[in-house]
């Protein structure tokens, strides 16, 4: 197995800090806005880029929610492995508001397809966008694309992205692992 | 741990701690699911369901199909008042007929024990027991557990007295096997005529006056007296049996803690407990109900995605 640095700490401070700006040109100050982090590995990223806009720019009052997709996956009964849930947490409804997806790695698009459905039983947004650190691209099986994207990689089938994050255990990093 | 033990749920005899607390973690997931404004998960939509009802129920065949809904499963429904058992056709045929019109899990209440593990044997679906005879009721107990540990915080080392008809009660048994295997304490109470000999082989310790039990207990658990499973005279009148094993206002008052009251449904008002009662803030009888919603589908959720494709 080897692995390759994809994104040292630093790289990763740069993005979210993009990223959260490239929210508030958007949003601006998050009124009808609610930030979605994708159980199990988007609430790390969700959790860092609601940190940057309260503490650098003084959105304190960006709503935030935690979603689980697991009753909503296409893969149910499929795998070899049985999926385990997470917490859901989310204590707003979403009717008439502007959603934004937060999730690691947008691979496959499947994830972000069961969000799509999950996220209706709060309500009917007004809209749904979609922030990814890592963007896998020439992989997906579904016509899904981010809206805000950190760096877009090309990997093929057998390599992983993994992102680990400091309160994952870690240190902040993204790894291109070969198989 | 990810994956149930077994591939049906026939009785708590069979299920390990692990699989308990599989089970309640992921009832927890459903209970916030049900208090969404959309109640409903798709997790299931290739999944068909028989619920079979050979002897009378309310609330547990109304929750089965209210989880099985909620988990988006293909329903129907049969009781046998109505069907061609009184024709004198088999259980196994009768089973066999329906699973042949490609169903994937049979939840069944029937009044001979061991009918779930019987079909178990002979039938290519995977079981819920939804009670049989006087033996099992494992969702029940499941789901009086799973509310134990939402009021009390844990189950284990908890003190739980049953009371009332231990003799008749499924919901007694498979109590005492949840309780003990994740390491509460156990007493059962009530007239000695209705408590089974050899009770003490489960690792249960017999109290025959209440006020005592109440006393040393943090959870009461009530049973309904089952007069219908009553062939002879097991006490002299309902008063009496109220007197002694009936729980009121006066007698909870008189306990220094306040100890958790529950009852499995449905209550006979002014019997095994009085309305004051059974309406106090100390009663948890429709969290019960609600959990029971959340632990079943947990419970169908898990069978389901061992059932393979």
């Amino acid at each position: 197995m080897s692995q390759k640095l994809l994104l040292s700490a630093k790289e990763i401070d740069i993005i979210l800090h993009r990223l959260a700006c490239q929210l508030i040109e958007n949003h601006t100050h998050f009124e009808d806005t609610v930030l979605i982090g994708v159980q199990p590995r988007g609430i790390f990223l969700a959790d860092r880029i609601k940190e940057v806009l309260v503490r650098d720019y003084g959105l304190s009052s960006v709503k935030m929610g935690h979603l689980d997709i697991t009753f909503y996956r296409d893969d149910f009964r499929r795998g070899e492995k049985p999926l385990e849930a997470n917490k859901t947490h989310i204590d707003f409804t979403v009717e008439d508001k502007r959603v934004v997806f937060i999730d690691d790695v947008l691979y496959t698009g499947r994830s972000i397809r069961s969000a799509l459905t999950a996220i209706q039983s709060f309500g009917r947004p007004r809209e749904i966008e979609l922030l990814t650190l890592i963007d896998r691209r020439f992989s997906r099986h579904l016509p899904i694309q981010p809206n805000y994207r950190g760096r877009q990689v090309d990997a093929i089938n057998q390599e992983k992205v993994k992102v680990h994050w400091v309160e994952n255990g870690g240190e902040d990093a993204v790894y291109l692992i070969n198989n | 741990m990810s994956e149930l033990s077994v591939n049906h749920l026939l009785g708590i005899k069979y299920l390990t701690k692990e699989d308990i607390n599989l089970i309640f973690e992921t009832a927890d997931h459903f209970k916030e699911v049900i208090n969404r404004p959309i109640k409903k998960v798709p997790s299931l939509r290739d999944i068909t369901i028989a619920n079979l009802f050979f002897e009378n129920s309310t609330r547990t065949r109304l929750s089965f199909e209210l989880a099985e809904k909620r988990l988006s499963a293909d329903v129907i429904n049969f009781s046998a008042a109505s069907s061609s058992v009184k024709k004198g056709e088999t259980l196994i045929d009768t089973v066999n007929n329906i699973l042949s019109m490609k169903v994937d899990m049979v939840v069944m209440r029937h009044p001979n024990p061991g009918a779930g593990v019987f079909l178990s044997k002979h039938v290519n679906a995977s079981i819920v027991n939804a009670g049989d005879g006087a033996h099992e009721h494992p969702t029940q107990a499941l789901l009086d557990s799973y509310s134990i540990r939402e009021k009390l915080g844990e189950v284990g080392g908890k003190k739980v007295v049953i009371v009332g008809d231990i003799l008749h009660s499924r919901v007694a048994l498979s109590n005492i096997f949840a309780l003990k295997l994740q390491g509460a304490e156990v007493k059962v109470c009530g007239p000695k005529t209705l408590i089974p000999k050899y009770i003490d082989k489960l690792g249960v310790t017999v109290e025959t006056n209440l006020t005592k039990a109440l006393e040393w207990c943090d959870v009461a658990n009530m049973l309904r007296v089952q007069n219908e499973r009553m062939e002879i005279s097991y006490f002299p009148s309902t008063r009496e049996y109220t007197q002694q094993f009936g729980v009121n206002k006066r007698l909870l008052d008189s306990l220094d803690k306040e100890i958790v009251i529950m009852h499995p449904g449905p209550i006979n008002r002014g019997v095994e407990i009085t309305s004051d009662v059974a309406d106090s803030k100390q009663a948890i009888i429709l969290d019960q109900v609600q959990n029971g919603v959340a632990v079943r589908m947990a419970v169908i959720y898990l069978l389901a995605s061992k059932i393979k494709q």
